[in-house]
C-alpha cells in the first residue's frame, strides 16, 4: 500500500467545538493508524488475518473502554472522546475499529454497567490492557433481527447454570478469553452470563471466506452442555434491554467510526483527482469529479456534526436508542456512498490494494448491516415518531 | 580571589551532580503542522492561524524525546517550557502526555528571537537547569538564532545542529551536522544544545499513550509572566515564493532554442 498521506477534513471548523484533551486523545489515535495500522492492514485483509500484534497498540491509544473509569483500568474519558477514537481507527479500518468496538461496548459495558463489584475487578483492567480479549454472543443462525426470539439457554443446576445453543457472525470469537452471552432462562427472559474460553463444551470456530472485515477474526459460539459458574451471571440487569444497552453503545461508536473510512476515501480521492491528469489537465477540474468531491465533503460534514451532537447528548445521558439509530444509519449509509464514489473517482486504480478505498467500500457492507440492519434502523426511527413498531 | 571563587562553585556544581539528577529543560515552539495551508492576512503582515493545526517543532520533539531518553535512563529530571500565549498550552500537555514532569508557558507572544531567548534565559537561571535542549530552528519562521542567543546570555556552553548527545556526570559528548560530514565535540555541563533529527530518529518519537494523557492531566503548567525585553526586530511583511512555472522541454538536438531561451527568456546568460 501507497504512504498514508492522510489528512482529515474539517470543513466546518469542527475542530475548535473539541476540548484540548479531546483533539490530543484524537491525534495520538490517529498518528497511532498512521505508524502501525496503515502499513500492515492492506496485507493482513488481503490474507484475511487478524494482526494480533496490534492489540498491545489498541489498549495503549485507550481503545479498550476509554469511558470506563480508571479504578477498572479504563481512561474514564467522556464520549466524544471514545468517538474519535473509534473514528480514527475506522479511518485504518473498519475490521480494527470493530474489535475495538466489541472489546469496549459489547463486553467491557455490560460488565461494567450490569456486573457485580467482584466482575468488574477480575474482568475489566484485564480487558483495559488487552491481556484478555472479549467477544459479544447475541446474533443466532435463525435470530438477526429479531434476537428476542433466540433460542439459546440456559438452566439452573443448583450450583451452576447448563448452556446450551450457539451465536453466529461474533466479531473476536476465535481468539477470545471471554464472551459475554446473551440466553434465555426456564422463564424465557433473557439473561448475560459470562463464558470463558476453556469452559468444557465451549468452541468458537472460525467463520472463512469473508469478503469483508477481512482483517478482523469473525466466528460462532457453540455451547454444549456449558457449565457457567453461578457467578458469572450479569446481576444488573435482564431482559432484552440489557444487550440492547450494549448496542447502543457499540452503535454509537459506528457512527463516529464510519466517518473514520468516508474521511480516508474522500482525502484518497481528492489527493488522486488533483493528480492525475486526463485531456491535459487534473480530473479534479472535471466538473463531474467536483460534483462527487463536493457531496462527498457535504456529506461527512452533515455526518460529523450529527456524531458531535449525539456525544453531546450521550455525555448528559439524554441519547436515545432512536437517535442512536439515526446517526449509525445515516453515517454508515454516507460513509459506503463515498467509498463507492471515491472507487470510481480512482478509475482502475480503485480496485487495487495500493489505495484503501475498495477495502472500505467491502468493510462497509458489513458495517451496515451489522448492529442493527440499515432498514432496520429506518424501522426505529419510524417507530420512535409514529409510536407504531412497524416490525412486530 | 575571583578565580578562587569560581572554583569552589564549580566543585559545588560537581558535588551537586553527583547526587542529584540532571535536570533538563526541553525549549518548545507551536508550531503550524507541516501539512498546514499557509496565508497571511492585514496586507501580508500576520499569519492567517484559521484552521491550521499546531504540532511541536519538529526539532524540538527530537530533542524531547532525547530528553526522555535521559529521564528513563540516567535518571534526570524533564521540564518543557514554551514563550507564547494561552493557545500553546495544547502543545505542552502533549509533551507533558508523552512524558516530560512539569511544564512551564511564559504568557507572551514570540515576537523575535531574542525576546524569546531572554525569556527563555530566565526561565533557565530559575530553575537551575544543567542541560537545555532546544531546537535547531523552528520551521514556522527558521530564524535558528535563539539557541545561540540563549548560550550566551546565560554564559553556557553551546552544541549547535546536534545529532548525537551523551551525558556522563557533568561531560557531555556530541556530535554536530557541519559541511560534508559531522564533526565530535566533548563539552561539558551546563550546555545548551540546538538539536535536530539524530538526536533520535524520527521512528523513535513517541505517541502519547492513553496513560500518559491521563497523568498529564495532574502535571503542573506553570504560567509565568515574561521580564521585559526588547523587540530587536520588526515584521515588516510576509511574501509566498513564486508558484512553479511550468517545465519547458527542448529537444537535446535544438541547442540553438535552448541557447535563446536561456538568454531572451529566462535571462541567465
Amino acid at each position: 500500500m501507497k504512504a498514508d498521506l492522510f489528512e482529515a477534513p474539517d470543513y466546518y471548523l469542527l475542530d475548535d467545538l473539541l476540548s484540548e484533551e479531546h483533539k490530543l486523545v484524537r491525534d495520538a489515535a490517529r498518528a497511532w493508524v498512521k505508524r502501525d495500522i496503515s502499513p500492515i492492514i492492506e496485507e493482513y485483509a488481503q490474507k484475511a488475518e487478524f494482526p494480533t500484534q496490534i492489540i498491545k497498540g489498541l489498549a495503549e491509544i485507550g481503545a479498550f473502554g476509554p469511558y470506563i473509569p480508571e479504578e477498572y483500568g479504563g481512561a474514564g474519558l467522556d464520549q466524544i472522546s471514545y468517538g474519535l477514537i473509534m473514528q480514527e481507527i475506522e479511518r485504518g479500518d473498519s475490521g480494527v475499529r470493530s474489535t475495538a468496538s466489541v472489546q469496549s461496548s459489547l463486553v467491557m459495558y455490560p460488565i461494567f454497567a450490569y456486573g457485580t463489584e467482584e466482575q468488574r475487578q477480575k474482568y475489566l483492567p484485564k480487558l483495559a490492557s488487552g491481556e484478555w480479549m472479549g467477544c459479544f454472543g447475541l446474533t443466532e443462525p435463525n435470530h438477526g433481527s429479531n434476537p428476542g426470539g433466540m433460542e439459546t439457554k440456559f438452566q439452573d443446576k443448583g450450583d451452576h447454570f447448563l448452556l446450551n445453543g450457539a451465536k453466529l457472525w461474533i466479531s473476536n470469537s476465535p481468539f477470545a478469553d471471554v464472551a459475554v452471552v446473551w440466553a434465555k432462562n426456564e422463564e424465557g427472559r433473557i439473561h448475560g452470563l459470562i463464558v470463558e474460553r476453556g469452559m468444557e463444551g465451549f468452541t468458537t470456530p472460525e467463520t472463512h471466506n469473508k469478503w469483508s472485515l477481512r482483517a478482523s477474526a469473525t466466528g460462532e459460539l457453540i455451547f454444549d452442555n456449558v457449565k457457567v459458574p453461578k457467578e458469572n451471571l450479569l446481576p444488573g440487569k435482564n431482559g432484552l434491554g440489557a444487550p440492547l444497552g450494549c448496542l447502543d453503545s457499540a452503535r454509537y461508536g459506528i457512527a463516529w467510526g464510519a466517518i473514520g473510512a468516508a474521511m480516508d476515501c474522500y482525502d484518497t480521492a481528492l489527493r488522486y483527482a488533483l493528480e492525475r491528469e486526463q485531456f491535459g489537465k487534473p480530473i479534479a477540474g472535471f466538473q463531474l469529479q467536483q460534483k462527487k468531491l463536493a457531496e462527498m465533503i457535504t456529506e461527512i460534514t452533515k455526518a460529523q456534526l450529527l456524531a458531535f451532537r449525539l456525544g453531546q447528548l450521550k455525555n448528559e445521558g439524554r441519547a436515545s436508542t432512536a437517535q442512536i439509530s439515526m446517526a449509525k444509519r445515516n453515517n454508515v449509509d454516507m460513509a459506503i456512498k463515498i467509498a463507492r464514489e471515491a472507487r470510481q473517482m480512482l478509475g482502475g486504480m480503485g480496485i487495487t490494494g495500493d489505495y484503501s478505498i475498495m477495502r472500505h467500500m467491502m468493510n462497509l457492507e458489513s458495517v451496515i448491516t451489522y448492529e442493527g440492519t440499515h432498514d432496520i434502523h429506518l424501522l426505529i426511527t419510524g417507530a420512535d415518531i409514529t409510536g407504531i413498531p412497524a416490525f412486530k | 580571589m575571583h578565580n578562587k571563587f569560581r572554583r569552589i562553585a564549580l566543585s559545588l556544581w560537581s558535588f551537586n551532580q553527583s547526587f542529584y539528577p540532571m535536570k533538563i529543560l526541553v525549549c518548545i515552539s507551536n508550531v503550524p503542522d507541516t501539512t498546514s495551508k499557509i496565508n497571511f492576512t492585514d496586507g501580508d503582515t500576520q499569519f492567517d492561524k484559521n484552521g491550521v493545526q499546531y504540532v511541536i517543532n519538529p526539532n524540538d520533539e527530537f530533542g524531547l524525546t532525547r530528553a526522555m531518553w535521559f529521564k528513563e535512563k540516567q535518571g534526570a529530571t524533564v521540564h518543557v517550557v514554551s514563550v507564547g500565549e494561552a493557545d500553546a498550552e495544547p502543545t505542552l500537555r502533549k509533551a507533558l502526555a508523552i512524558g516530560a514532569d512539569e511544564a512551564i508557558r511564559v504568557n507572551a507572544h514570540p515576537s523575535d528571537g531574542f525576546f524569546v531567548a531572554r525569556q527563555l534565559a530566565e526561565v533557565v537561571q530559575k530553575g537551575e537547569y544543567s542541560l537545555v535542549i532546544a531546537g535547531r530552528e523552528s520551521i514556522d519562521y527558521n530564524g535558528g538564532m535563539v539557541p545561540g542567543m540563549l548560550a550566551h546570555l546565560l554564559g553556557m556552553n553551546f552544541v549547535n545542529t546536534c545529532i548525537s548527545l551523551e551525558i556522563d556526570g557533568n561531560n557531555a559528548t556530541a556530535e554536530r551536522e557541519i559541511d560534508g560530514g559531522k564533526e565530535t565535540l566533548s563539552t561539558s555541563l551546563p550546555l545548551v544544545i540546538g538539536g535536530q533529527k539524530g538526536l533520535v530518529e524520527e521512528s523513535d518519537l513517541r505517541i502519547p499513550n492513553m496513560r500518559g494523557i491521563m497523568m498529564a492531566r495532574k502535571k503542573a503548567l506553570h504560567l509565568v509572566e515574561p521580564v521585559e525585553a526588547p523587540q530587536r526586530t520588526q515584521d515588516q511583511k510576509f511574501e509566498k515564493p513564486a508558484p512553479k512555472g511550468a517545465v519547458k522541454l527542448v529537444d537535446a538536438n535544438n541547442l540553438d532554442q535552448l541557447i535563446d531561451l536561456l538568454h531572451n527568456e529566462a535571462k541567465v546568460i
